[in-house]
Formats: structure tokens, C-alpha cells, sequence
């Protein structure tokens, strides 16, 4: 176990280094920050989907609100080390509360997906409403549709005059992203996501098991909101500025397409598809032949109709088939080993 | 005593398109357990239908209450015929495919109108009651929203093809073997809940400036309302509409129009908390 623990590591940290070596040749690294940044988003989601079953339709609440949280933090405090903590914070907490509210309610699948759309609406009203110099926190003012602009932006720990931008922010958030990608790669190895697989499969057999399927439930619905939330601080620092528009509808459901796109269940699947599709809508922003919003939503109707596991485990599937090498059978005797000693 | 009326007048109103909002959407997720987010697109569509057809010199009425509902209906048979019939039963898979055929009108209709805004002006002229203006047009939407309550339930009530329709969708095997074909059934339900939604968007378009995106402003408010009013169709839908008509009205009134937003959304989640399987579940069990 733990030499296949190694190994995957290993190549991980491998295939990232070759990819941000060799990406900012083909890509300019301005666009290619913002990729690794919805690579992140789009991991949150497939985190909490994927792996723990929750629907969410609201992911967008939490990117908006850490960026919202870093940019009002770091206005008021000139500096960006405690706002990006806070900006991982300010969101889970947020999520603990509101899924604590949701499934110790023991809401089901759809009433979940309808709160978190609710909710996100919410923040977006509330925001885009705040235009007036009545609504500031410290002394930044929310500014209502017009945003925030003009923060602090990342900085060397320790010293706000250092700033970090352009090449150097690039390899921050990639190297943020790889280590995201480990951490959620160790929690779903342990126990508490070995649970949180079986809570996807079969919440009552679960609960009847002795397990606390809500409370299990939330901390991973938190633990993906933080994700998103920093995300979105990163995204506030590549932007310059946060806008209500984080919090839109739209960007909920954009997360949502990038998850199905790339594959449920997998880890790699939604940051490629959100990278993928991000870098598509790139490219399609510079013709005005055909609109954009239409090929993204060709994609998902295509998507749930002929492909609905996504391309990730499609791939996969795809190779093993080409190859002919059955990869699932040393699995299936290591579990037999394990289950009969 | 003048703002009294005004004020209830106002209520009304807020009630009223409310459920002609969430009409078409309690037919198609009510009745059928399809998650249409593509349904603020109908309405969409169906404002621009009308729109289109009185810039063609069609009577403003006949392009509301004939027109668009035919031309949107339509649009929902294509729909479900290419993309939904692949997916009953399957909510999830329902509700991804539709945000994708959303995504797809907006695209559509910003290829073909452009993003800017249009509208109509309302047809029938407001008059003043005391020191207050009241626009007439209020009442007319309230008119129609209790002529189609009362349609939908002498339909699902009183006609065979509606006992048949409810059927169809309590026990699609058991009307199949009946004889009825769920099929059919199915598709002619679809029609009609799109129709429904392309009347709601036909007649709330004179009040609104209609961009491609329009539609996304009545989506959450459509889905809460048909959500909390719960399995009973007709009394949720009315039920609901009400309670959450009240409260965001009462909040306008008290604080802003913004704020009575907000309340309408907080009402929802906070009902939804309380009765998670909506209102007709525990209160007016059994009704239509």
C-alpha cells in the first residue's frame, strides 16, 4: 500500500513539474494563472460530487466569497498573508453552518441543489445592491456592481512591499494547485474519505453502521468550500479586482460542466475539464462567429446525453481497452486479500 | 385608505405572477419530475415571441395569449423529442441537460436579437387612485393568473385528458398497460407546461425590458415556489405563491425592493428547513 502511495507521489509531483516547465511555451502565463486557478474551483466541486455525492450547486457562493474576503481583508489590513487565510476560512465556516443547517435537515438531492442555488442568489442580490457609501466593512466599500478594485495584492509573507505577480504568481498558484491536489489525495485515502466514498454509495447503510452521516457530510462540504475559497482569492489577486459576477449564476453553473466534462469520480477529471474548457471559451471569445454561451451549453447537453461519466474515466477506459492489460485485477485480489487475511 | 389598496393591490399582484411564474414549471417538475432550468428560457422565448410577432403588426393580445404559447409549446415538443425523452427518471441527468439547453437559447437568442434591450410598452393605461398610480396592467396579470389556475384545475379535475395525464405519471406502467401510451402522454405534458411557461413570458414581457439573459431572473423564484409548494400541484402552486408573494411585498414595502428579494429567498430556504417535502405535504394533504 504505502509503496503505490509513493509511487503515485512521486509521479504526480513528476508530471506537474514537467507541465508547469513546459505549459508556459505554448501558453502565456497570464491566461495560463487563471486556468490553474479553475483547475482548483473545478477540484472543489469534483471533490464534494465526485467523492462525497453532495450536488452543490452553489460552489460559485464560496469562490465569491473568498474573494470578496480577501479583497474587503486586505484593504483593511494592507498586507496579504492573514487575508488569504481568511479567504480559506471565511468560506468554510460559512459551509459548516449552511450544511450543518442542510443535512442534519436530512435534505435530499434535489432540495440541496435548489438551497445552494438559492443561497448563491442571495449573496449576488445582496452584493450587487450594496453600490451606496452606506455599505462598507472597515474601510473598504463593497461597491455594489462596480466591485472592488485597487487592493493589496499577493505579497512575500512578512514584507508588503514585495509584490508577487506575472511569472512568479503563475508558479505560486500551480504549486498551490499540486499541493492541493496531494491533500485531497491523502484525505481521500484516509479514513475519513474511505467513509465519505461509502456515504456516496449508501448513506443509510452508513448511518445504520454507526457512522455520523451528516456530520461527515458537512466537514466535507466545508473542507470543499475552503478549496473554492481560495481559489478565489488567488482569482482576486490574477483579477485585480472582484465583482458580483463571481457569485452569478452562470459561474455556479459553468463549475457544474466542468466536473461532468472531465468525470466524476475522478481527481484529474475536473481540473482538466475546467481547464479545458476554460481555455476553449478563451479561444472562442476571439471570433464572434458563433456565441459562446451556446457551445458551452452544446457541450453539457452533448455531455449528459452520450458521455455522462466524462472524458477522464472515458479515457481511461479507452486505454485499457487499447492495451488490454486488465488493470482492475490486481486490485480485486489485493481486496480479497485484505478482506479474507 | 388609499395606500391600503394600493398596497393590496400590490400583494395581489406579486401573488399573482408568481404563480403564473411557476405555472408552467409545476406542470413539468410538478407533474413530471423533470428539472427544467431551461424554464426561465421558455419565458424567454416567449417575450420574444410576442415582441417579434407585434413588430409584425399582430394585435398585442392575440400575440400574448395565442401566439407565443403555441411557438414556445412547439419549441418544448422539439426539445423533449431530441434531448428529454433520453432522460426521465434520471433527475440529475434532467436537471444538467436542461441547464445546457438554457445555455444554448441564451446563445441562440443573443445570435438573433442581440444583446441589447427591447420591450413593448404595456397596453392598457394606468389610473390614479387618491394620490397614488396604479398600473393597470397589474390587474390584467392577475386576471390571467386565476383564469389559468382555474383552467389547470378544470383540466387535471374535470377532463379525461387529464385523469389520464395524472395517471400517466403516477403509474406510466399501469397506463401502458391500460393502453395509454406514456410516451405520447409524456410529450403532449411537455407541450403544455411549455406552452405555459411561453404565456408567462408573453404576458410578463411588457413590464420587463427583455435581454437573453432575462430569463434567469425567474428561475430560482419558479423553482422555490413549485419546491415548497410541494405534490400537491395546484394548491402548492397557489399556497406557496401566496406566502411568498406576502413576504417579499411586505418587506418591499417595509425596507426596499432589493430587500424584498432577499426576504422572498430567506422565506424559502427557512421554509424548506421546516417542511423539507414543501407545503401541501403536511397542510392540504391530497388536494390537486
Amino acid at each position: 500500500m504505502t509503496r503505490t502511495v509513493a509511487r503515485e507521489v512521486l509521479l504526480t509531483l513528476v508530471v506537474s513539474a514537467l507541465m508547469i516547465w513546459t505549459l508556459p511555451m505554448l501558453i502565456g502565463t497570464y491566461t495560463l494563472t487563471v486556468l490553474v486557478i479553475y483547475g482548483m474551483l473545478g477540484l472543489s466541486l469534483g471533490l464534494i460530487w465526485g467523492f462525497g455525492g453532495i450536488l452543490c450547486f452553489g460552489q460559485a457562493a464560496f469562490f465569491g466569497l473568498g474573494a470578496y474576503t480577501y479583497a474587503i481583508a486586505a484593504i483593511n489590513i494592507g498586507e496579504s498573508t492573514l487575508p488569504m487565510l481568511l479567504a480559506v476560512a471565511v468560506p468554510a465556516i460559512f459551509a459548516a453552518l449552511l450544511g450543518a443547517m442542510m443535512f442534519y435537515g436530512r435534505l435530499g438531492d434535489v432540495y440541496l441543489g435548489v438551497i445552494t442555488l438559492v443561497v448563491t442568489l442571495i449573496l449576488f442580490k445582496f452584493v450587487n445592491s450594496t453600490a451606496g457609501p452606506q455599505y462598507t466593512i472597515g474601510s473598504a466599500r463593497l461597491g455594489g456592481f462596480n466591485g472592488i478594485p485597487g487592493f493589496q495584492t499577493l505579497n512575500v509573507p512578512g514584507d508588503p512591499g514585495a509584490y508577487i505577480w506575472g511569472d512568479p504568481y503563475f508558479y505560486v498558484c500551480a504549486v498551490l494547485l499540486v499541493i492541493v491536489f496531494l491533500l485531497v489525495s491523502w484525505l481521500l485515502r484516509s479514513s475519513f474519505g474511505r467513509i465519505a466514498l461509502g456515504i456516496r454509495e449508501n448513506e443509510t447503510r452508513m448511518g445504520l453502521m454507526g457512522y455520523d452521516v451528516a456530520a461527515r457530510k458537512t466537514v466535507l462540504f466545508a473542507i470543499g468550500a475552503a478549496i473554492a475559497g481560495l481559489a478565489g482569492a488567488l482569482f482576486a489577486n490574477w483579477a485585480e479586482i472582484v465583482t458580483p459576477n463571481l457569485f452569478s449564476l452562470g459561474q455556479s453553473a459553468e463549475i457544474i460542466i466542468w466536473c461532468i466534462v472531465g468525470g466524476l469520480g475522478t481527481r484529474i477529471g475536473p481540473i482538466l475539464g475546467a481547464a479545458g474548457l476554460a481555455y476553449l471559451k478563451f479561444l472562442l471569445g476571439q471570433q464572434s462567429v458563433i456565441d459562446n454561451t451556446l457551445i458551452t451549453g452544446l457541450i453539457l447537453v452533448l455531455f449528459v446525453l452520450f458521455l455522462p461519466r466524462g472524458l477522464a474515466p472515458a479515457a481511461a477506459a479507452l486505454i485499457q481497452a487499447v492495451s488490454g492489460r486488465a488493470r482492475r485485477k490486481p486490485d480485486a485480489r489485493r481486496m480479497r486479500r485484505v478482506r479474507h487475511g | 385608505m388609499d395606500l391600503s389598496f394600493v398596497i393590496l393591490v400590490e400583494i395581489l399582484y406579486a401573488v399573482a405572477s408568481l404563480v403564473l411564474i411557476s405555472a408552467g414549471l409545476a406542470v413539468v417538475f410538478g407533474m413530471m419530475k423533470v428539472i427544467n432550468l431551461a424554464h426561465g428560457e421558455f419565458m424567454m422565448m416567449g417575450g420574444y415571441v410576442t415582441i417579434t410577432a407585434v413588430g409584425l403588426g399582430v394585435n398585442v393580445f392575440v400575440a400574448m395569449l395565442v401566439i407565443a404559447p403555441l411557438i414556445v409549446g412547439l419549441i418544448g415538443l422539439v426539445v423533449e423529442r431530441l434531448v428529454i425523452r433520453h432522460l426521465y427518471g434520471r433527475l440529475v441527468d434532467t436537471m444538467l441537460a436542461t441547464w445546457g439547453l438554457s445555455l444554448v437559447f441564451i446563445g441562440l437568442a443573443t445570435m438573433i436579437f442581440g444583446n441589447t434591450t427591447t420591450g413593448i410598452s404595456t397596453p392598457i393605461p394606468g389610473f390614479a387612485v387618491g394620490a397614488y398610480q396604479i398600473n393597470g396592467y397589474n390587474f390584467f396579470i392577475i386576471v390571467v393568473s386565476v383564469l389559468l389556475v382555474a383552467g389547470m384545475y378544470a383540466v387535471l379535475r374535470g377532463t379525461r385528458a387529464g385523469l389520464i395525464a395524472r395517471g400517466a405519471m403516477q403509474r406510466a406502467d399501469m397506463a401502458a398497460a391500460l393502453g395509454y401510451s406514456p410516451d405520447r402522454i409524456y410529450m403532449a405534458t411537455f407541450f403544455c407546461g411549455s406552452a405555459l411557461s411561453g404565456l408567462a413570458g408573453a404576458v410578463l414581457a411588457p413590464l420587463v425590458g427583455l435581454v437573453p439573459t432575462s430569463g434567469g431572473a425567474y428561475i430560482a423564484k419558479a423553482f422555490i415556489t413549485v419546491i415548497a409548494g410541494g405534490p400537491a400541484l395546484i394548491a402548492g402552486l397557489v399556497s406557496s405563491a401566496a406566502s411568498f408573494g406576502v413576504v417579499s411585498q411586505v418587506f418591499s414595502f417595509a425596507v426596499s425592493p432589493v430587500i424584498g428579494e432577499v426576504a422572498l429567498l430567506v422565506a424559502a430556504v427557512i421554509l424548506l428547513r421546516a417542511m423539507p417535502q414543501g407545503i401541501t405535504a403536511r397542510l392540504f394533504k391530497g388536494k390537486l
